[in-house]
């Protein structure tokens, strides 16, 4: 249980840039661009200009993030809260396939989550909420209130004068607030509706990164911002209630309110147990861990105690069949091996089908093993297997390393398997590819 | 070696062309089933919820250009206007292979469409989408898998009926029957010694057993594929596949028409394509979406050509969760809607149609003030499919494949007969 207290940092020292340097650099990246374009008078390609710029800011942070979670997952003395990091960055997925998100995607994972990963969850969720990944990715930061100071100003502007052009318009755009209560807090059938979409959406105008030019100037480049001159004024109901806090502290007040809620608590623990017990959440286990999660207001500690303290958790037959990300860090630690360079890694998990940091949507990458379970997809690893089997075979006892990563589970079949493999080679790939090894 | 699915096609079809009816009534039905059947069905999910509006303009209605402004595609004749399907529709700039075959009588466009979910969940609407409920739980299987269950099909048909186009398989296909997965990466060979060696390992174990089996066999169809189209000279060899295809849709098409033309190949088909939700800049004729759509249109076109001979007797169904919000939100994109569009294509669909009981745009005739009115239940779409084109037949479609789907009535007419 020591393993699940205090913050958990990245168990590499990794020289990596936060969040608000790497965003500032895709802005001045994409500034330096943009006068080499104006100044060489090469028209059309602004899709080019942000995609070179993207890439030349971006690209060395993800490799460096990707290669320092690889690293942290093989080397950490607390696999348990490494796991639960991994879990937790799952749930407030953002996906590195979106351009402004690439070099971000891992910085959410270790300024947000990993302070937070064994304190309150409404800390967790506000840290993430707040966080410029997460706010870029969902689109929050131009999200406007139709009766903001910008909205008013700009509409001022515009009366009565017809310019021919369509005008700016201003409004809402509902994906932060929408996936804030379908996939973090209240889950799909959390009771809430459209005019509560709506309503939270107006409530978040303003939650936005600092940074901008001109009139959008203002606050610490990349850093959260909250941008008064967007925000919708005024009380606002959402779930019944009516929220009279002005600006930046009404979404605060529902991010409270929605952390306190049971039906949250019941989303948390299902995900919880679905992850670590069984793709079907044994309704037991699940209402323990909910339970836990409400007697003590959220504190992270205690849910993960009642966890692990379920009794479906030491169940023998309810293992679940691993994913590319828990089968390449399992194979890491029980080779005691950790990735020297980006390379490798990203490779891997391109071959496995599971790109770092890119589940593609805000809902994260599946927790089932049929999600996981293609013919194709198990063919891929046992390609990979080998290629780790070679590549590690000198400096390692076969039955040794059965013994000690598969313990009990191991099956007679299997460390004969091993015994009478052609190579230490193939051993290793038998043992990395028994069903034993592929079930956690 | 001539391929026996094609050459009983070729016979039945010259049979019928020279008005020998009884003659092809005297062939008894199992012959036809013994050797795959003629069909092929390709299902292309699009999933992220696609902006039907954009996809397929209604420039012909009178609110559509205040509603969706910078986002709207002008009328056809316009610069980039839309390409004209009929006075009420037409097709966004991006997708000229498409409009191609609409010209040609080979895609139908279904408007103002939605599956039976009104929530605005990708997630949830992409289960049912997949799982042919009308709620997103309540069934671990996809309605596809349970089409595939009740294909009609002669005895000893060798070898599996669908693919996903992936590592692993989505829900629209996962079930009872056995499918297959195959991604369109190229896999180098896996040492012969260390694979019998696994099926060894695997012999107590079913689920792995099965696995390996499928995976085994999957191999074999791909190095079959490589080895007819070798043949071919517009064909590509499997290691070029990705260098040749730089576009995923392209490659994942590619892959699921040369499975599907190596003998004892699967006659149905699933790919996905992501990255359709666009809630910020989402452009107009030209712009994110605009390059995703010419993506998805070569990526079709690369299937229709991979196809080849196949594709006279081939039906490719475009769907998507739900369409997008009518008006244009306040970050020049759409949010999450309700009705939008779909696509049926191929050579065996009677095409040239745009199906749509068109609600219009105004205010009054939005769902919920803002998303577009579905008229039309995916799911008819889907039972005309099966029924027209796989013949499966209706009782087990309306009990076992569409549970609760009597309000959604079949269609008619969307393959040749």
């Amino acid at each position: 249980m020591s393993q699940i207290k205090g913050p958990v940092p990245l168990a590499v020292n990794s020289p990596l840039a936060p969040s608000d340097q790497i965003f500032a650099g895709l802005m001045n990246a994409r500034d330096e661009r943009q006068k080499m374009k104006q100044s060489s008078a090469a028209d059309g390609a602004d899709a080019k200009v942000v995609f070179n710029a993207i890439r030349e800011a971006y690209q060395p942070h993800y490799r460096a993030q990707v290669l320092a979670r690889a690293q942290s997952a093989a080397l950490t003395t607390r696999p348990f809260a490494e796991r639960l990091v991994h879990f937790w960055a799952n749930h407030f997925a953002v996906s590195a396939d979106k351009g402004v998100v690439y070099g971000l995607a891992g910085t959410l994972e270790n300024e947000a989550i990993r302070p937070h990963v064994a304190g309150r969850f409404i800390d967790l969720l506000t840290a993430v909420e707040q966080h410029p990944a997460m706010i870029a990715f969902l689109d929050n930061q131009y999200s406007v209130g139709k009766d903001s100071m910008a909205a008013a100003r700009v509409a001022s502007r515009f009366r009565g004068a017809d310019t021919g052009q369509p005008k700016r318009q201003f409004g809402i755009n509902e994906n932060l607030a929408r996936e804030i209560l379908e996939l973090h807090t209240l889950g799909v059938n959390g009771g809430y509706s459209q005019a509560d979409v709506t309503s939270f959406a107006q409530i978040i105008t303003g939650w936005s990164i600092g940074g901008g030019k001109g009139r959008l100037a203002g606050g610490v480049p990349g850093r959260f911002y909250f941008r008064d001159n967007l925000h919708e004024p005024g009380p606002k109901v959402f779930l019944g209630k009516t929220y009279t806090e002005q600006g930046q502290r009404q979404g605060e007040a529902v991010l409270a309110d929605l952390a306190r809620r049971p039906e949250t608590a019941n989303f948390i623990a299902t995900k919880l147990v679905r992850h670590f017990i069984a793709d079907d959440p044994p309704p037991a286990a699940v209402d323990r861990v909910a339970r836990a999660f409400l007697k003590s207001g959220g504190d992270l500690p205690q849910v993960y105690a009642a966890l692990i303290e379920s009794p479906e958790s030491w169940d023998a037959n309810a293992r679940k069949f691993k994913t590319p990300e828990d089968f390449v860090f399992s194979t890491l630690r029980a080779l005691n091996v950790s990735p020297a360079g980006p390379e490798e890694v990203i490779r891997t998990f391109d071959l496995l089908g599971q790109r770092q940091y890119t589940p593609g949507s805000p809902a994260g990458w599946p927790d089932t093993s049929k999600s996981w379970d293609g013919s194709d997809a198990l063919m891929h690893r046992v390609l990979w297997a080998s290629r780790v089997g070679a590549k590690y075979e000198s400096g390692v006892e076969p039955a040794d390393l059965a013994a000690a990563s598969l313990g009990a589970y191991a099956r007679p079949e299997t460390l004969t398997a091993v015994r009478r493999a052609a190579s230490s080679g193939q051993a290793v790939a038998l043992l990395l590819m028994s069903p034993e090894f592929q079930r956690r | 070696m001539p391929r026996p699915t094609l050459l009983n096609t070729g016979r039945r079809r010259f049979l019928i062309g020279a008005g020998a009816l009884a003659a092809t009534a005297a062939i008894p039905n199992a012959l036809f089933a013994y050797t795959g059947g003629a069909s092929r069905l390709v299902v292309v999910i699009l999933r992220g919820a696609l902006d039907g509006l954009a996809a397929v303009p209604p420039y012909g209605d009178p609110d559509y250009a205040s509603l969706h402004r910078e986002l709207a595609i002008a009328a056809p004749g316009s610069p980039d206007g839309a390409l004209a399907l009929n006075n009420t529709f037409g097709l966004h700039p991006s997708l000229t292979f498409l409009h191609e075959r609409f010209a040609a009588g080979e895609l139908v466009v279904f408007d103002a469409v939605a599956s039976p979910y009104r929530d605005r969940s990708h997630f949830d609407g992409q289960n049912v989408l997949e799982n042919g409920l009308t709620k997103p739980v309540g069934t671990a299987d996809g309605w596809l898998n349970r089409a595939l269950a009740a294909l009609p099909r002669g005895a000893g048909r060798p070898g599996h009926s669908a693919v996903a186009i992936s590592q692993n398989v989505p829900l629209i296909l996962r079930g009872e029957a056995a499918v297959i997965s195959k991604s369109p990466q190229v896999t180098p060979d896996v040492d012969e010694d260390l694979l019998a060696r696994l099926a060894d390992l695997y012999s107590k174990d079913d689920w792995f057993s099965a696995r390996l089996s499928e995976a085994l066999q999957t191999e074999k169809m791909v190095d079959g594929a490589a080895v007819d189209t070798a043949a071919d000279s517009s064909a590509m060899s499997k290691e070029s596949l990705k260098a040749a295809y730089p576009n995923r849709v392209g490659a994942v098409a590619r892959m699921a028409s040369e499975l599907m033309r190596s003998d004892g190949g699967p006659e149905i088909a699933v790919i996905e394509a992501s990255g359709w939700d666009t809630h910020a800049n989402q452009g107009g004729a030209k712009g994110i979406l605009a390059t995703r759509l010419a993506g998805l249109d070569q990526g079709l076109k690369s299937l229709a050509d991979g196809l080849g001979p196949l594709w006279a007797q081939s039906a490719v169904l475009v769907v998507t969760e739900f369409g997008r919000t009518a008006a244009v939100n306040g970050t020049r994109g759409t949010d999450h809607g309700t009705g939008g569009c779909a696509f049926l294509l191929g050579g065996a669909v009677r095409g040239g149609q745009v199906i749509a009981d068109w609600p219009g745009l105004r205010r009054t005739a939005l769902l919920d003030n803002r998303d577009l009115k579905p008229t039309l239940d995916l799911r008819s779409v889907f039972k005309t499919v099966l029924d027209e084109h796989m013949h499966v037949d209706a009782n087990t479609l309306a009990k076992r494949v569409f549970p609760d789907s009597s309000g959604a009535r079949p269609l008619q007419g969307l393959i040749r007969a």
